[in-house]
């Protein structure tokens, strides 16, 4: 049967063959043929590629034939925000962290020149890893601040692959983010689907810890130790998460090309409450059905594809979790549309489960907790810093606009009981609260740990939740947490 | 001990001014043997004894050349001899555009402009050996490649963008009494190309060259010296003819043993 089909291929190319022969000076001979080597499909005409940054991908191939695809590339070395407050020297390809998105299809030419800015301090090159040769593309594009180098090569394997900065010290380049994805699509294109995202993991590693406010060095101590700091997608920590979150319509397919530029971590890569109906596994031809969380290697990719069915809010994870809730491996994708109760019901009823009497839950302590080096002179620091803190530490249950969750996180926007009393307000957060309270007439019975911020970083947050959403503009100082701390 | 040291090194000095005189805007470095960061085992390289320029060369110091040499001028450089960017921060022949301080080291020039400039000043370029042997001190110390500050320092210049507008001598001045070797320009080096980086820094590693600039620097002599890593890999990048916006340069002269 193989031998067979085999035989009728050979014999197919054949016959294919002949006519290119009889009819080559036909210029608009578009037929389609099938080449048994990718070397040689032939291209037509010169394009320029479209470079997208994250987490926008450019339009698809589709049909069209391979062409002469012109790349220009340029490197920056600028500042960014690692977070709220943390400022780090990203270098880049494109200016974005991950580079911009190059999208190929299999037989393409590519003219790929390589641009470093004037204003850079240091060489850089690229590997790409849908290059066939040696270094990837390092040795042709290794190019001085100031200058420009140009390479080119042929797209001869269909896949999502990995391209990087590859210059001593190859490990520092690629923690500061000098890293991205090319995807050459197979003739014809990848299947249609709705909406396409660009997501790729990197783990940084800064002189101070995570939080540490800022402008934060590289570290190379902890990045040989492999101890990051921050485990992020697309670069920094809220790049998809808030208004930067990615978006999906009920019904519609969603396909994530999801890369890790490591350096040094490998990528459990899962989206909370969905299940992917197909894995291009490593990014390559190999597809996987139904799977909860893939592997993503440090300088490899997948290809991810599922149908979203309800609506809300799925978040995107290293599921390796204390990257996700502690160092920044989160994302949102937002997914509006109707409710299909079949599919998911949400919360049907709710009881008290007491098996052991009401017990306060509290997280492991150590007494230390170390007082923020930089305290606020001002009001306006006060509330920036608080309001940095809030981002880090309350968004995720009380939210952006401080309306939480009803029926689970309730509500710090206009909040009698948050304006009633200031101290009551201070313990909360000094040692958590569990029980029924009543906020704005909504009951709400549910569990907030005792959080592990210091004196000053309490006065900053609570002075910030005050001074926000319609509360009473009460100023907390350290002294009025202090107070609090020594009354319990 | 110590005192025994230094009342060489005393004796040293009143010796050598009695043998030479010393050049103005220079300080004398007494050569020694040491181990570059790509000497492999124990390949010491030997430095002998010389004279280095305080101070990077500044625009004012260009200015006098190119008037003095006007085929190093802006509009008449052989362009074999630098790039289109040559002094690409000049309004023309004789005048800086008015963004630019005098008191800058001169910047966007070649190499062969640089071993142009040395030589008609009676000097050359300094080696990469005579470089990194000056530029290991730090204020204290002639070799400070193992205290974590010295290299923090260094790098923290690397990694940050645009810097290169500040004028000379404002930086920590060294144990030799020398400004400005990190944190101000890349310097060129008489023989920068020397040290083959291919420019794919992993090939490196098997390769039969001098530095062995795995992806990891494992055959390195000083892991933790990869300040140094960046510089030779700067070096590695460049061409005789590039200019560059960070790149400046200083010059060095032997010593010259009166009879």
């Amino acid at each position: 049967m193989k031998l067979k089909s085999i035989k009728n291929r050979v014999m197919a190319l054949l016959i294919a063959a002949l006519p290119i022969f009889l009819v080559s000076s036909c210029v608009n001979n578009q037929q389609a043929k099938t080449y048994e080597d990718t070397v040689d499909i032939p291209v037509s005409r010169e394009m320029i590629a479209e470079l997208t940054s994250p987490p926008n991908v450019p339009t698809p191939v589709g049909k069209r034939t391979a062409k002469k695809l012109i790349i220009n590339m340029e490197i920056l070395e600028e500042e960014g925000e690692m977070t709220d407050g943390v400022k780090y020297v990203y270098w880049t390809f494109g200016g974005s962290v991950p580079g911009s998105f190059i999208r190929t299809r299999v037989g393409d030419e590519i003219e790929f020149t390589l641009a470093n800015h004037p204003d850079n301090k240091l060489p850089h090159n690229i590997d790409l890893h849908a290059v066939t040769g040696p270094g990837g593309g390092a040795e042709s594009s290794f190019v001085a601040p100031g200058h420009e180098k140009t390479f080119s090569f042929k797209t001869l394997n269909p896949g999502l692959y990995v391209y990087h900065c590859a210059t001593a010290p190859v490990g520092m380049h690629i923690a500061n983010g000098m890293y991205g994805l090319i995807l050459v699509e197979p003739k014809g294109g990848l299947p249609r689907v709705d909406k396409e995202y660009y997501i790729m993991q990197g783990d940084f590693y800064t002189k101070g810890k995570n939080g540490d406010r800022g402008l934060q060095p590289f570290d190379m101590q902890k990045a040989v130790d492999e101890n990051a700091d921050y485990v992020v997608f697309n670069g920094s920590v809220g790049a998809l998460t808030g208004d930067n979150a990615i978006t999906a319509k009920v019904g519609e397919t969603v396909r994530l090309f999801v890369g890790n530029g490591g350096p040094n971590l490998v990528s459990s890569f899962h989206v909370i409450g969905e299940i992917f109906d197909k894995v291009h596994v490593e990014g390559g031809d190999l597809t996987n059905e139904n799977v909860q969380t893939t592997l993503i290697p440090a300088g490899g990719a997948a290809i991810v594809e599922f149908r979203v069915d309800v609506p809300g809010t799925f978040i995107l994870v290293d599921h390796s979790i204390f990257r996700a809730f502690n160092k920044g491996a989160l994302g949102m994708l937002k997914v509006e549309g109707e409710e299909n109760k079949k599919v998911y019901s949400g919360e049907m009823r709710e009881g008290i489960y007491n098996p052991e009497g009401p017990g306060i839950q509290t997280l492991p302590t150590t007494d230390e907790i170390v007082e923020a080096e930089i305290p606020a002179k001002s009001l306006e620091e006060q509330l920036e810093f608080g309001k940095q803190k809030y981002m880090q530490t309350c968004f995720a249950c009380h939210q952006a606009e401080g309306q939480g969750i009803p029926n689970a996180f309730p509500p710090l926007a206009k909040s009698d009981y948050l304006n009633a009393n200031v101290d009551r307000a201070i313990g909360t957060v000094l040692h958590g609260l569990t029980g029924e309270i009543t906020v704005n007439g909504e009951k709400y019975n549910s569990v907030m740990t005792r959080q592990m911020l210091s004196s000053e970083e309490i006065a900053n947050v609570l002075t910030y939740v005050y001074n926000s959403w319609g509360n009473s503009k009460k100023v907390v100082t350290k002294d009025m947490v202090e107070k609090v701390k020594k009354s319990k | 001990m110590k005192t025994q040291a230094f009342r060489l090194l005393f004796a040293l000095f009143v010796f050598q001014t009695m043998l030479y005189a010393q050049s103005e805007g220079m300080v004398f470095i007494e050569g020694s043997r040491y181990l570059p960061l790509y000497g492999r085992d124990s390949t010491v390289v030997e430095v002998k004894d010389f004279e280095i320029d305080i101070y990077p060369v500044t625009n004012t110091e260009y200015l006098d050349f190119v008037v003095k040499y006007p085929k190093w001028q802006k509009s008449q450089v052989v362009s074999l001899f630098a790039d289109e960017s040559y002094l690409t921060n000049w309004k023309n022949d004789l005048e800086l555009k008015t963004s630019e301080k005098n008191d800058s080291p001169v910047t966007y020039v070649s190499w062969f402009a640089a071993k142009a400039y040395c030589k008609c000043q009676g000097k050359r370029l300094p080696t990469v050996d005579e470089w990194e042997y000056v530029a290991m001190a730090d204020e204290k110390t002639k070799d400070a490649r193992i205290k974590s500050t010295y290299n923090q320092q260094i790098l923290d210049w690397y990694e940050a963008p645009r810097t290169n507008t500040s004028v000379v001598g404002k930086t920590q001045k060294n144990y030799w009494g020398v400004y400005d070797l990190h944190g101000l320009v890349w310097e060129w080096t008489l023989d920068f190309n020397s040290i083959l980086i291919s420019g794919e820094s992993r090939k490196d590693v098997d390769k039969d060259s001098n530095l062995f600039c795995g992806s990891a620097a494992i055959n390195a002599t000083d892991l933790m010296n990869y300040a140094a890593f960046m510089r030779y890999a700067i070096r590695g990048s460049l061409k005789a003819k590039y200019s560059m916006k960070n790149l400046g340069f200083r010059c060095v002269k032997d010593i010259e043993i009166q009879p």
